[in-house]
């Protein structure tokens, strides 16, 4: 799989001036699409999640408790969309996600 | 003076009764009403041969369409509930006490009929109990079973999916009872001989073939990264440091993912050789790319798998094969070599409980137990060592001052979520509430946490061979456990204790990579992939063709 990430500025390409996004996770192959992009959020973090399944708050937010112990990012925003995948998937592709992230490209 | 001889006089009544539906020993399929009729009385036991994958299926029918005024409160041992048929003569009236193992299929429809008083369960077994129990106090009357081919003299020929068949004619004929065989056909000379034609009595050609459900077939395409990630783990974790070569699998995909990592992932930490050697196995596909790989050295099964018989026939020196070629399988044998000759069993389970305990059943339907509680379970009374039995059983013991001895490896693979968000880890299992509702004796527990040695969930594995004590065993499932309310409920301190001291081990205490859990690392990710690694032998069944 390959992520390909252009920026145009002015109708002329240019280096991509940040980090590119890192896409882990495609809805169709799996239930589950997670998108780690830095953003300057004065250090903080937020995480976005759209999710098919309504009642599940509390396990969300042990998972991303637990995620942020082992990760601890700054200036980042992570978007969710879930389609009912199971809080192990999230877990993994959060990883998955952050680790492309970090290595800084495309997963 | 006492008789010595009633049950052979009373044989031979029967006999006598069917005497003119016969030529030799075939009877015409049009005949095999009148046949049931003569031979059967009210009250007898009957072993109507359904088993996992064979059934009976034209003799079911026949049975099921007697008349209940003259055939009545038959006594069905089975091993399997697969056929409507095979409950329809409970809702008949025809029989009325069920012993069996495994009811899958029917599960549903059987709580209803015990609901309903239709009928009474003597009780649930595993194959070997009922099978012991068939040579003990439920030795068949009338043993209904199929066959591929037979000859005039009676021989049969079950083809690959052997099954249950010798068992059940041994235990009937040699008990004076009847046997009778539906077959595919009729040959002059039959292409080796399963059961012998002096233990048969009677075989009717039946008007199709027999049916074959395609039971052990996983698509690839299903495999989800999860079960790569426990694959690793349990390849990494636990064959590797058990050294683990006599083994079986479940029918899931979580064990479809481990034999699809060891030509890729199991190859490349150098274990072709080491482990995964010897299989008490169906001939799942999912195992060809191993075989092919030279990881299996052999492999005895229960019965066969659709599409397998070509690349089994290919194969001789993995698979058990007659001089015919094709496969012999046997599940009495294989059943007996699980339990005493395996050194692991895995499988998948849908709830476990705070002390390991595990089980399928849920509410409304009676499920059953198949084999997977003598698989799944320490053989107390084995006494050959092996390192990884040695290892096993010093785990468990080390600092006990218990004799020592050796344990079997019996490990419970689950995602701790399943579908619609149904936790796999629970304080009571359904099986309690099961019970109640069906008047069992105790709970439907498939496998006894005593006889559990690992938990590999996707957050991890428990090895509770090394826990001591009632406490630690509940903190090291509850560690496992991942998000589920159970796992939750964790004491924190507690479990990173018990990681502290490699009771559990976290993928990356493993020096697993989870970005590597893709499925990319499957060496098949579609059926047709499982083709093209057979050659081109393996030959799937319709419904798993997508191309």
């Amino acid at each position: 799989m390959e992520t390909l990430v252009f920026d145009y500025r002015d109708g002329k390409p240019v280096p991509a001036s940040n980090r590119p996004p890192a896409l882990v996770g495609v809805v169709g192959s799996g239930n589950l699409e997670v998108l780690v992009e830095a953003h300057d959020l004065s250090g903080a973090a937020r995480v976005e999640v759209v999710t098919a399944a309504t009642g599940f708050r509390p396990i969300w937010q042990a998972v991303l408790d637990d995620f942020f112990n082992r990760h601890a990012p700054s200036n980042i925003l992570i978007s969710i969309n879930d389609v009912g995948a199971t809080p192990a998937v999230v877990s993994l592709r959060l990883d998955q996600a952050m680790e492309a992230f970090k290595a800084g490209g495309a997963a | 003076m006492r008789d010595w001889d009633t049950t052979t006089r009373n044989r031979d009544q029967r006999l006598a009764r069917a005497a003119p539906l016969t030529r030799g020993k075939v009877v015409q399929a049009d005949d095999a009403t009148a046949l049931l009729e003569a031979v059967l009385e009210p009250g007898d036991r009957v072993c109507l041969e359904g088993n996992n994958q064979k059934q009976a299926d034209f003799l079911a029918k026949v049975l099921a369409g007697l008349d209940p005024a003259q055939v009545h409160d038959l006594h069905m041992v089975q091993s399997v509930l697969a056929l409507p048929e095979h409950l329809d003569v409970f809702e008949k009236g025809i029989a009325s006490k069920l012993d069996f193992s495994f009811s899958g299929p029917q599960a549903g429809r059987l709580a209803k009929l015990l609901a309903g008083g239709q009928l009474s369960i003597g009780a649930i077994h595993t194959y070997l109990e009922l099978f012991g129990r068939y040579f003990t106090d439920l030795t068949p009357r009338i043993a209904l079973v199929a066959a591929q081919a037979a000859d005039a003299a009676g021989n049969l020929y079950t083809g690959p999916n052997t099954e249950d068949t010798p068992v059940i004619v041994e235990a009937t004929c040699f008990k004076r009872g009847i046997v009778i065989a539906q077959v595919n056909e009729l040959v002059d000379q039959v292409p080796r001989v399963d059961i012998p034609g002096g233990w048969v009595d009677f075989v009717i050609q039946s008007p199709k073939p027999h049916y074959i459900e395609p039971l052990f077939t996983r698509d690839p395409a299903q495999i989800s990264e999860i079960q790569v990630l426990m694959a690793m783990m349990v390849i990494k974790g636990i064959y590797a440091e058990y050294e683990v070569n006599r083994l079986n699998h479940g029918i899931g995909f979580d064990t479809a993912a481990i034999e699809l990592l060891l030509p890729t992932y199991a190859e490349r930490l150098g274990l072709r050789g080491k482990i995964c050697r010897h299989w008490a196995l169906n001939p799942h596909p999912a195992l060809i790319p191993a075989i092919e790989a030279g990881f299996v050295q052999s492999v005895h099964s229960f019965g066969s798998e659709l599409g397998m018989e070509d690349y089994i026939r290919a194969r001789p020196d993995v698979f058990f094969t007659g001089p015919d070629g094709s496969m012999r399988s046997n599940r009495a044998l294989c059943q007996a070599a699980g339990h005493y000759a395996c050194d692991l069993f895995i499988g998948s389970t849908l709830q476990i409980d705070l002390t390991g305990n595990s089980s399928t059943a849920t509410l409304g339907r009676i499920a059953g137990f198949g084999g997977a509680p003598n698989m799944g379970a320490d053989a107390r009374g084995r006494r050959h060592a092996s390192p990884t039995w040695l290892k096993a059983g010093r785990e468990a013991r080390d600092g006990s001052g218990l004799t020592p001895r050796g344990q079997k490896l019996v490990v419970q693979m689950v995602e701790t979520f399943r579908e619609h968000m149904q936790p796999a880890f629970v304080e009571k299992l359904d099986a309690w509430e099961l019970a109640e509702n069906a008047g069992m004796d105790l709970p439907p527990v498939m496998i006894y946490g005593e006889d559990v040695s690992h938990i590999v969930t996707e957050e991890g594995i428990a090895n509770l061979l090394l826990c001591r004590g009632e406490e630690e065993r509940e903190q090291a499932i509850r560690g496992v456990a991942g998000y589920t309310p159970v796992g939750l409920a964790r004491d924190r301190r507690a479990v990173e204790n018990l990681r502290d001291r490699g009771i559990i081990r976290r993928p990356e205490d493993l020096g697993i990579d989870k970005r590597e859990a893709t499925r990319d690392l499957l060496a098949a990710r579609t059926v047709k992939d499982l083709v093209r690694a057979s050659g081109g032998l393996y030959d799937p069944p319709k419904r798993f063709r997508n191309w």
